[in-house]
C-alpha cells in the first residue's frame, strides 16, 4: 500500500478504485460484468454461521474455476437480522434470506452458472406469500433511507479500497485543503445534525465549544459504549463501516484542533473491535491517519480503548474516567468535557452514529442533509427494532416518520398477529409509548413530550403478552445493577423503587405503594447526579402514566392481566379437555403433575414453580393460566 | 506502604505470568507518567484471558507493574462487571438479559439452565465444569433469546432446547483435560 500524499492524489485513488463497486452501484444484468456475492458478516448473521457459508462459496468458486465470472465478499449488516444470514448477488440485485452454509451449492450452480434465481431462498411476503427478488421491493426496506448505514451491506468493511471507492475520505481531503476548521464547524451547524447518542445536542455547536477553549492538547472521543440493552445500531456501523467512524473523528479533530482520538468500545463487541483495529492499520498505511495527513500540516491518530461492562460508562464524564483507567464514575457538569475532559484537556465526545453522518454531510453539503427530517430534527435515525415484532432488525428512517409506519410498514406488525401494547424507546432511560401515540412523528422533541426519549435508538415493541409492571421492574433491576453508587438518589432510590415494584408483582402491595413509587421516582429525577440517574425513573413514570390500570390490577386484585408475573399466576388443567397424553407430566421439571395415562392429570400447586413448560407443551389447550 | 499486608508468594502458574509480562512490557510503562493507567483496563482484560480470573495475588502484581496501589487496581476490578475475582467454570454459560431477549423469554431460559445444573446465576458447579451468568445485550437481538457458551452463540433458545445444547458439553468436557493449569 502506498501513502496518499495529497488531495488530488486521493481523488486519483478514488477514480482508480471506483470500478470496484461498479456492479453494486449500477445494478442490472449486462454482458461482461463480473458477479459479486456479498455475504453479511454482522454479529447476528455471524452467529448463524455466515462465516461457514462464505468459506463454502470460496471453496466452490475455486473448485469450479469460476474466479473470472464471480467473486465473493464479506459485508456489513443489511439490517434484516430476523432473516439472516443474508446473501446478495450483484449486479442482478437479488436478495437471499436465511441462507445456510449448504445452500452455497444452489446459488453457485443455479444462479451463477445457470442464471436462474434460487426461488426457495427468496424472501416470502408473509401475507401474499409472494416471493420477492430484490431488496427494494421488500416492505422492510421500502420506507428506509440509509445515510448512516449507507455502506453497510454495500462494501467490504475490511477493505479500505472499497471505502475509498464509495467516496470515503474525500470529505476529509476537501476539508483539509479547501476549508478552515471554522468553515467545517459552520457547515455542521447548518446541517442541523444533533447527537445520536440520545441527548440530541447540536454537533456543530459541540465542536465550536471544543474549538473555543485554547489548549496545547485536545481530544476527540468516539463513544461506542452502546450499553442500552436492545440497541445494536452502533455495533453494526462499527462492524460494517469502520472507516466512516475514523473519517468522522479526523474531521472532528481538524475542526476542534485535536491530534489524538480514542474509540471507547464495549468489550462485548469483539468483532467490532477486530474490524476497527484493521481499519486503523489500513488508514495509517495510506497516510489517512497519523502525521501529515494527505501531505497537509494536520496530524491525527486514533487508538481503541475497551470498556469492561459498565452501563454508566456511556455517560461522557464516566467514559472519560474509564479511559483514564479509573472507576467509571461520572462527575457533575460543568465543567463540560469540551472545556475540561480527558486528562483535563478540551475533549469532544461524539456517538458512533453521529460520526458516521459527518463525512457524508461534508461531502454532499449541509443543505442536502437539512432538507431531510423535521423542523428541529434533521436527517435520519437508525432504530434497532426488536421485541414482539415480525421484522427484527436495524432500520434507518427519516426523522418525522411515525411509530406506526416503523412498526407496521417496516416492522411488519406484531408477532403472531397479537395486539400492540407499547413501544419502548430510549432503553432504561426512556419510556413506554402506548398505542394512542402511534401516530406521533418521531423526533427529539415529540418523544420527550410524551414522556420517552430518542435515546440511542433502541425500539422494543411489546404486545398484549407483556406485563408493563414487570417491564418497569426489569429496567429498574438493570439500573440497580448498573448504578455506580456515587450519588444517594440513584444508589438507594432506585433500589427502593425496585423493591416496591417487586412487591407489586408478587401481590404484596397496597395503594399507598403506588403513591410512594410516583413520589420517589420524581425525587430521583430531580436530584440524581448524572443523566443516567436522572432518567432512571422514566420507565416507572411512563408506565404509571399510561398503564395505571395494570398497576391497579396487580395491587387491588392481585392479578397480572398478561399472566407474566409468576406469583400472581396459576396453571390449571381442565379436566374436560385433558386426554391424558402425559406430555405435561413428562416435561414438568419438578414433577408436580400427576395422573394416569389417558386420564385427566392434575397439578400440585404447592410444588409448582410456574415455569410454564406444561402450558407450552400441551397440544390440547387443556392447561389454562390465570 | 504498599503490599505490606500480604507476603508476595506466587501461587498462580509462572508460565501465565510470563505471558502477562510480555504483554505489559509492550506498553513500556513509565512509572513517572501521570497517564500510565490508561492501559490498565486493557491489561486487566488480558490478565483475565490468561488466568481466567483476577484473584488478589494477580491484582497486587499488576499494581506493582503500574507502580500504583493495589487498592486502585481493586477499585477498578470491582467496578466493572466483566472482571471476576473467582474462577469461572470451564463451560461458561451466558444468558443474555437484554430487553429484546427478556421479552422473548430469556428469564425462563436462565431458570431452566439453573435448574438443570443445580446452581444459580453467578455460581460455578462443584466440579468446576459449568458456570452460569447473565449479561446485558450482545446486540444480536435478531436472534433473541440468545445464549453464549464459551464463545459460541446460540440464537432463539427455547427452554426445550436446553437439554440438547447441554448434552454436547456434558460429554465433551468429560474427556477434556483442565487447561487452566492450577496446582
Amino acid at each position: 500500500m502506498e501513502r496518499i500524499n495529497s488531495y488530488p492524489a486521493l481523488t486519483e485513488t478514488f477514480k482508480k478504485f471506483e470500478p470496484l463497486l461498479d456492479s453494486r452501484v449500477h445494478t442490472g444484468i449486462r454482458e461482461g460484468v463480473k458477479r459479486m456475492i456479498l455475504v453479511c458478516g454482522g454479529t447476528g448473521c455471524h452467529a448463524s454461521d455466515s462465516e461457514h457459508l462464505l468459506a463454502n462459496f470460496s471453496a466452490l468458486i475455486a473448485e469450479k474455476g469460476l474466479e473470472d465470472i464471480v467473486a465473493v465478499s464479506n459485508t456489513g449488516c443489511f439490517g434484516f437480522c430476523a432473516k439472516g444470514p443474508i446473501v446478495k448477488v450483484f449486479p442482478d440485485d437479488v436478495f437471499y434470506v436465511q441462507v445456510k452454509p449448504e445452500d452455497a451449492v444452489d446459488i453457485i450452480n443455479l444462479h451463477i452458472i445457470a442464471n436462474q434465481v434460487v426461488e426457495h431462498l427468496l424472501y416470502e411476503e408473509p401475507v401474499s406469500k409472494q416471493k420477492i427478488k430484490t431488496l427494494h421491493e421488500i416492505p422492510f426496506y421500502r420506507n428506509q433511507k440509509r445515510i448512516a448505514l449507507r455502506n453497510c451491506g454495500m462494501i467490504n468493511p475490511e477493505k479500505i479500497e472499497e471505502y475509498i471507492a464509495s467516496g470515503g475520505y474525500l470529505a476529509l481531503g476537501r476539508a483539509l485543503t479547501e476549508m478552515t476548521p471554522e468553515a467545517v464547524i459552520e457547515e455542521m451547524k447548518r446541517s442541523g445534525l444533533r447527537g445520536r447518542g440520545g441527548a440530541g445536542f447540536s454537533t456543530g455547536k459541540k465542536w465550536e465549544f471544543g474549538r473555543s477553549y485554547p489548549s496545547d492538547e485536545k481530544f476527540v472521543i468516539c463513544n461506542a459504549d452502546e450499553g442500552d440493552p436492545g440497541a445494536f445500531m452502533d455495533r453494526s456501523i462499527l462492524e460494517g463501516d469502520s472507516h466512516s467512524i475514523l473519517e468522522g473523528m479526523a474531521l472532528a479533530g481538524y475542526a476542534i484542533g485535536a491530534h489524538q482520538g480514542y474509540i471507547y468500545v464495549r468489550a462485548e463487541y469483539p468483532l467490532a473491535v477486530k474490524r476497527l483495529e484493521n481499519a486503523i492499520q489500513q488508514a495509517r498505511s495510506y497516510g489517512l491517519l497519523g502525521r501529515n495527513i494527505l501531505g497537509t500540516e494536520f496530524h491525527f491518530d486514533v487508538d481503541i480503548r475497551l470498556g469492561a461492562g459498565a452501563f454508566v460508562c456511556g455517560e461522557e464524564t464516566a467514559l472519560i474516567n474509564s479511559i483514564q483507567g479509573e472507576r467509571g464514575e461520572p462527575h457533575t457538569k460543568p465543567p463540560f468535557p469540551a472545556q475540561s475532559g480527558l486528562w483535563g484537556k478540551p475533549t469532544v465526545v461524539n456517538n458512533v452514529e453521529t460520526l458516521a453522518n459527518v463525512p457524508i454531510i461534508l461531502l454532499k453539503g449541509a443543505d442536502w442533509f437539512n432538507s431531510i427530517g423535521t423542523g428541529t430534527s434533521k436527517g435520519t435515525k437508525v432504530f434497532a427494532l426488536a421485541g414482539q415484532i415480525n421484522n427484527v432488525g436495524l432500520v434507518e428512517v427519516p426523522m418525522g416518520t411515525t411509530l406506526r409506519e416503523i412498526i407496521y410498514d417496516t416492522g411488519g406488525g406484531i408477532k403472531g398477529g397479537l395486539e400492540f401494547k407499547a413501544a419502548q424507546t430510549g432503553g432504561p432511560s426512556g419510556g413506554c409509548i402506548p398505542s394512542q401515540y402511534l401516530d406521533t412523528p418521531i423526533d427529539y422533541e415529540s418523544l420527550n413530550a410524551i414522556g420517552s426519549m430518542m435515546g440511542s435508538g433502541g425500539l422494543i415493541v411489546m404486545s398484549e403478552k407483556d406485563c408493563m409492571v414487570n417491564i418497569a421492574k426489569f429496567y429498574l433491576e438493570f439500573i440497580v445493577d448498573e448504578s455506580c453508587g456515587r450519588c444517594v438518589p440513584c444508589r438507594i432510590g432506585t433500589k427502593r423503587l425496585h423493591e416496591i415494584l417487586t412487591a407489586i408483582t408478587e401481590g404484596r402491595s397496597t395503594d399507598a405503594d403506588l403513591v410512594e413509587l410516583d413520589e420517589l421516582a420524581n425525587v430521583i429525577k430531580d436530584t440524581a447526579l448524572c443523566g443516567l440517574g436522572q432518567s432512571a425513573p422514566n420507565p416507572v413514570l411512563s408506565t404509571i402514566k399510561y398503564f395505571s390500570d395494570e398497576y391497579r390490577a396487580h395491587i387491588q386484585e392481585k392479578h397480572c392481566p398478561s399472566g407474566v408475573c409468576k406469583s400472581l399466576v396459576q396453571y390449571e388443567i381442565l379436566v374436560e379437555k385433558c386426554i391424558g397424553c402425559t406430555a405435561c407430566a413428562n416435561n414438568c421439571p419438578v414433577g408436580c403433575i400427576s395422573g394416569v395415562v389417558k386420564k385427566p392429570h392434575s397439578i400440585d400447586q404447592s410444588r409448582c414453580i410456574r415455569c410454564g413448560v406444561c402450558y407450552s407443551k400441551c397440544k390440547f389447550k387443556a392447561i389454562v393460566k390465570h | 506502604m504498599e503490599n505490606k499486608s500480604k507476603p508476595q508468594v506466587r501461587m498462580l502458574p509462572s508460565e501465565h505470568y510470563a505471558k502477562l509480562d510480555a504483554y505489559i512490557d509492550s506498553f513500556h510503562i513509565d512509572p513517572h507518567d501521570d497517564r500510565r493507567k490508561d492501559v490498565l483496563i486493557q491489561v486487566l482484560h488480558k490478565a483475565q484471558d490468561i488466568f481466567g480470573y483476577l484473584p488478589e495475588e494477580l491484582q497486587v502484581y499488576i499494581a506493582g507493574r503500574f507502580s500504583i496501589s493495589p487498592a486502585e487496581v481493586s477499585g477498578v476490578v470491582s467496578f466493572y462487571n466483566l472482571f471476576t475475582t473467582t474462577p469461572r467454570g470451564k463451560v461458561r454459560i451466558n444468558v443474555c438479559m437484554g430487553t429484546a431477549c427478556y421479552v422473548n423469554g430469556a428469564e425462563k431460559v436462565l431458570e431452566a439452565f439453573e435448574r438443570k445444573l443445580g446452581i444459580k446465576s453467578g455460581e460455578v458447579t462443584e466440579d468446576g465444569k459449568f458456570s452460569i451468568e447473565s449479561l446485558r445485550c450482545l446486540g444480536a437481538c435478531g436472534l433473541a433469546p440468545v445464549v453464549t457458551i464459551n464463545d459460541k452463540v446460540y440464537g432463539q433458545v427455547q427452554v426445550e432446547k436446553i437439554e440438547s445444547i447441554l448434552e454436547h458439553y456434558l460429554t465433551e468436557t468429560g474427556n477434556e483435560e483442565t487447561s487452566d493449569g492450577k496446582n
